[in-house]
């Protein structure tokens, strides 16, 4: 109760609010297009170009097809995508950090080494590598991105793991008999959740700019399937006829991207 | 400072191992039979025939095992034998060493600028904090939620097509590198503003600095004297943190404004499968990399002279 009372605290949970209901807006519509069942690949060569109307409720493409119904494919597709790479780097950092952190030795000189030579590698030229192994391919984006993005959490865990490890309450906790698990999760975990959600924001936004990225050089998914770094590349060359069609996506984008900033706070 | 440049070093050639031994593993994991593929790329699909690709399969000594080409492969490596574009046919070293000046061009002249813009905004932002730095942090929001090319095609659309100012893209006159620089520069200062006035809040709160201005110093003197080195510290740290966003930033921009760098090269060899090409200019990404953070350390070290004795 008290916290509420703090101006910044409230500012920063004030914007994290709006972080989340601009995310479960992105979320409905594209539940929304997915309920409506109109293939989004499908063409009509008779209605391009179309603003937004009745029938179109965001106009059509060039090709003639439903702009909402590419959109919330395209929505679906960056949201999914950064879950599980939010939700498998995460996972695997942490406990490898966790890990590395309370039994060091060996484990954690081997996992430093390969975490130098991720680091070193700038995380876009890496992704476009496994990009150019499997193109067009969801998995293998996700695999790349995911390979990026665990380092985070590894070194956070890791050092935050390393600094409580030796600390009263655990060496209590240890010398009164509780499991490792249990350590973990009441005197391990509190200490990580923040950091790691504020990570898991930020990691969600960067993968959503990664997908984006690769679909603006056409080595990212592939047409038919609608992506929004895709659709921008599409849709730029008619910018001066139609120019509600090149803003949507790129509207989007840019909506999600914020939608994650607020959510993961001032904090960087 | 030898230990930072021998870490930085190790680094160095784990880029190189880690880069090779990828695209090494790539060349070899594509499906197909690799003589056939190298075939088509070079003589076009339809030329393609059993005696184009065994030519090549002697020619490129396809028929090596796994282990002893992974060998030879790292052998030519060391001795920065890069091979030959798949496509052209030109040498990698020639084709990439050609792409990096235009890169570096690029790099340096985006990351001045970005400096050149933060700095006014952060300390305008502290100096009137009233009024001036919510417009900065709006501007900063906005920017960061905008992938780097979508503020390249705004700029694109504003001052090439609309007013028709500049030139869409290419690298003819000195023009062409307006729009480039200037995306990169506002996609780099969007952060870099909120650090400089971060930094420069805590320095002037600092009791050093209250006191220098106590015992009598001008408001400029003491920002000169005790201001500037210890805002620029945190700055100019960051500006190494920020490599990431240059280097990805010069992919994307370099695509989007064809300019013929490095990321452009990278953008253009996948596209084509040409893996010699995707080799080494994600080599020379890299290593750029690694080489621009050494830069920032050594600046550190210059500015901050207590990270010399603590050694």
């Amino acid at each position: 109760m008290l916290a509420a009372f703090d101006n910044k605290k409230l500012y920063s949970n004030r914007s994290r609010l709006f972080g989340v209901l601009l995310l479960c807006v992105l979320i409905s519509m594209s539940m929304i297009g997915w309920a409506m069942n109109v293939d989004p690949a499908e063409q009509n060569l008779s209605a391009v170009l179309m603003p937004p109307g009745a029938e179109y409720w965001l106009g059509s493409d060039h090709y003639g097809r439903n702009m909402f119904a590419r959109l919330s494919e395209a929505l679906r597709l960056s949201l999914s995508l950064a879950i599980i790479c939010v939700l498998s780097a995460s996972t695997i950092g942490c406990i490898l950090g966790v890990i590395a952190g309370w039994y060091g030795r060996w484990l954690d000189n081997g996992l430093n080494i390969i975490v130098n030579i991720l680091l070193a590698m700038p995380g876009l030229v890496f992704v476009l590598l496994f990009a150019a192994l499997v193109p067009g391919s969801f998995t293998a984006i996700y695999i790349a991105i995911a390979l990026v993005q665990w380092v985070e959490y590894f070194r956070v865990s890791r050092s935050l793991t390393q600094s409580l490890a030796n600390s009263p309450e655990i060496q209590n906790a240890l010398l009164l008999g509780f499991g490792r698990v249990y350590i973990f999760r009441h005197h391990l975990w509190p200490t990580l959740r923040s950091p790691v959600l504020t990570m898991a924001a930020f990691g969600a936004a960067n993968a959503v700019l990664y997908m984006a990225s690769l679909g603006f050089v056409y080595v990212g998914i592939q047409p038919p399937t609608s992506e929004l770094g895709q659709m921008i590349v599409e849709l730029f060359p008619y910018y001066g006829d139609a120019p509600w069609l090149l803003l949507q996506p790129l509207t989007m984008l840019a909506l999600i991207v914020l939608a994650f900033h607020l959510i993961a706070g001032d904090k960087r | 400072m030898g230990q930072l440049i021998y870490n930085r070093i190790l680094q160095l050639l784990a880029v190189v191992f880690g880069v090779g031994a990828l695209t090494f593993v790539l060349m070899r994991s594509l499906p197909g039979d690799m003589a056939f593929r190298i075939a088509s790329s070079r003589y076009g699909q339809d030329n393609v025939s059993a005696e184009a690709a065994e030519y090549i399969r002697q020619e490129l000594n396809l028929n090596q095992s796994g282990i002893s080409s992974f060998f030879s492969w790292l052998i030519d490596l060391a001795q920065f034998n890069l091979g030959n574009s798949l496509v052209s046919g030109q040498p990698v070293s020639d084709i990439v060493s050609h792409q990096l000046g235009h890169s570096v061009m690029l790099a340096v002249a985006g990351l001045a600028l970005s400096v050149l813009i933060a700095f006014p905004l952060g300390l305008a932002s502290v100096k009137w904090q009233k009024w001036f730095e919510p417009v900065a942090v709006v501007f900063s929001i906005a920017v960061r939620a905008l992938p780097v090319f979508v503020i390249g095609l705004i700029f694109i659309l504003m001052f090439a097509l609309y007013w028709q100012w500049l030139p869409v893209a290419g690298f003819d006159t000195p023009q062409h590198l307006i729009l480039p620089t200037l995306t990169l520069a506002i996609a780099l200062a969007a952060t870099s503003n909120r650090i400089v006035a971060s930094s420069t809040r805590q320095v002037l709160r600092a009791p050093f600095y209250q006191f220098s201005m106590m015992k009598g110093l001008s408001p400029l003197r003491t920002f000169q004297r005790h201001g500037v080195r210890n805002i620029l510290l945190p700055v100019v740290a960051f500006i190494g943190i920020q490599f990431i966003t240059v280097i990805e930033g010069i992919v994307m921009i370099e695509s989007l404004f064809s300019w013929p760098g490095v990321g452009h090269g990278l953008a253009h060899a996948i596209f084509a499968r040409d893996i010699p090409v995707i080799q080494g200019t994600a080599l020379c990404l890299g290593v750029m990399f690694v080489m621009l953070n050494t830069v920032v350390d050594l600046l550190c070290y210059w500015i901050d002279p207590r990270i010399k004795e603590e050694q």
